[in-house]
């Protein structure tokens, strides 16, 4: 038995949940390879290798894989599966968009987005937005398996050595083009790794006043979160959305300025350990998952919150 | 050019779903049902693109029980040409249904295939990703842009970094996305006339299709519940509190 997990980078650096999808690769079985597939990407393939978890590391350069189409990438992992009883990559934008392909090449039905490995056939994974957690069995020889990263902790980064293998890259169909990617820099952490996040939604009223929710997080150190709402109406960019189609999140602490609190809002952060609300409707939803809530209106209390933060002497990183 | 456009019916997402005391699965019985929001997303877009004259024939589809033509219906209302209605009264995983999709493609023989990127019930986002390899066609998952040229379709992506843009070679799958346009909704004579709209029948027995499911579920069961909190009353207590009590600042 072993695993073989599909690493996310992008030819330069690691992407971060790639850790988290190893430790649970881990709990299905200890024998975990990672594929690393990309082009001009042999320090990925030694950053990788010094994760104690991983037993070996497949590495594939090719320009057909500096992307990641899809069509590209998919037959490569297909090829690869023959030896492995599973095949695992984060359930994010990256794995949602190849794993099915390979699974369907392989005749396999997908378990996706699974927070749990309770053996290696059976995994609980959220449906209805995480209103329900399913318990379910794979009776296929071979498994592919998505996972949620924020259900599980970073892999250690440094210690290990596992060897490094050179494999073939197969055919593509060349019926995909790679055009651009455009990239929300921010000097902010990420939105999936953030130790707290603060979010705004329609309450906030426009773009300019999300200035309020950013000067927030930058006091602490927090990445800026926003619900569908948000999004909709142009207040923020698409990546910064929390939510059953947007970002899980699962921070230690997570502050909801001006969101009602949509059933499809909470499924992507009731999860957080801390909860604040900060909303002027005292029947809001979101007070039902808050710790603390503050029936306020927003555009008094964020300023205040701002000074009283300013007060304290040290805010932890 | 003709579009297939796939349509799932699904519990309406303002339901609060309650989870069934046996751990079978989730109520259903008297529980408002609707299409899947990014389905709608997939049937206005389709429709645009008729409206546009770069498309001329738009077919909605939809895999299940009898009441699955009602959303059929409603994607005729908003301007589908033909429905499809494959009969089932049993579960299939988006494995099972990629098949199904792919005995259709292969009989109507579209330019592209349109559908949302995710289910809001099982929340698998696979169909659609599925049907792509079986029929070893491009995909642009995650949509919210299209624009349709002669031979290819570039479209915009919504991604965890931001937005990618990506031309896929026709024939292509294309999953929606909800920003991808605000689906418009049917008039009262609109509806009327998508009764008189054609819809196909076929029983998903009759496809020859081995449509077992392979995944087992053992149960389903309520999610641990968040202790209720508490109300502040102003921004020092709350300050206060997340400092001392919470001790997360």
């Amino acid at each position: 038995m072993s695993v073989l997990l599909i690493a996310e980078h992008d030819n330069s650096k690691l992407k971060p949940f790639t850790l988290n999808a190893i430790t649970a690769a881990s709990k299905i079985d200890s024998e975990v390879h990672v594929l690393v597939a990309g082009t001009n990407c042999e320090n990925i393939t030694k950053e990788v290798s010094s994760i104690p978890l991983v037993k070996k590391v497949l590495w594939c350069d090719s320009p057909n894989y500096q992307n990641y189409l899809p069509e590209n990438l998919a037959p490569l992992v297909t090829k690869t599966a023959e030896k492995y009883d599973h095949i695992v990559a984060s359930a994010n934008t990256f794995g949602k968009n190849f794993m099915p392909r390979v699974a369907a090449a392989l005749d396999i039905s997908q378990v996706s987005d699974i927070i749990k490995v309770s053996s290696p056939d059976t995994f609980v994974r959220p449906i209805y937005a995480g209103n329900a957690f399913a318990t379910v069995k794979s009776n296929d020889k071979k498994k592919c398996v998505t996972i949620r990263p924020t259900s599980f902790d970073p892999a250690e980064k440094t210690g290990g050595s596992a060897q490094i293998e050179k494999i073939e890259a197969v055919d593509v169909p060349n019926n995909s083009k790679f055009i651009k990617r455009e990239e929300t820099k921010s000097e902010r952490p990420e939105l999936g790794t953030a130790r707290v996040v603060v979010s705004g939604g329609r309450g906030l009223e426009s773009g300019e006043n999300f200035k309020l929710i950013t000067d927030i997080a930058d006091k602490l150190n927090a990445a800026v979160g926003a619900s569908r709402a948000a999004v909709d109406a142009g207040y923020i960019s698409n990546d910064h959305q929390v939510g059953q189609t947007g970002k899980v999140v699962v921070p230690d602490l997570y502050i909801a300025v001006g969101i009602s609190g949509a059933i499809q809002h909470l499924a992507g952060m009731k999860e957080s350990k801390i909860i604040v609300a900060i909303n002027k409707d005292g029947e809001a939803p979101i007070f039902s998952v808050a710790d603390y809530g503050l029936e306020a209106d927003l555009f008094k209390a964020l300023p205040e919150f701002l000074a009283e933060l300013n007060k304290l002497n040290t805010i932890q990183k | 050019m003709k579009i297939l456009v796939a349509v799932k019916r699904v519990i309406d997402y303002n339901v609060q779903i309650r989870v069934k005391e046996d751990g079978s699965g989730v109520h259903t019985d008297n529980v408002k049902m609707s299409t899947n929001p990014p389905d709608d997303n997939a049937v206005e877009e389709s429709v645009k693109l008729k409206e546009s004259g770069k498309v001329k024939e738009v077919i909605a589809i939809s895999i299940g029980e009898d009441k699955a033509q009602e959303t059929i219906r409603k994607a005729l209302a908003v301007g589908a040409d033909k429905g499809i209605h494959v009969k089932t009264d049993s579960y299939i995983e988006p494995l099972g249904i990629a098949k199904i999709l792919k005995k259709i493609v292969e009989k109507e023989k579209p330019d592209m295939v349109f559908l949302g990127k995710q289910a809001i019930d099982d929340d698998c986002n696979q169909t659609g990703q599925m049907l792509a390899a079986m029929l070893n066609w491009p995909q642009a998952t995650f949509t919210s842009k299209v624009n349709l040229k002669d031979k290819s379709i570039e479209i915009v992506r919504e991604i965890d970094e931001g937005l990618e843009t990506i031309e896929v070679n026709l024939p292509a799958i294309v999953s929606c996305d909800l920003r991808l346009n605000e689906p418009r909704f049917a008039s009262l004579p609109n509806i009327m006339k998508a009764k008189k709209k054609p819809m196909e029948q076929i029983d998903a027995k009759d496809l020859s299709l081995d449509l077992t499911n392979r995944i087992q579920q053992i149960k389903v069961e309520e999610p641990p519940k968040r202790k209720a909190g508490i109300k502040v009353a102003n921004v020092a207590e709350l300050v206060s509190k997340l400092k001392n009590e919470a001790k997360v600042l």
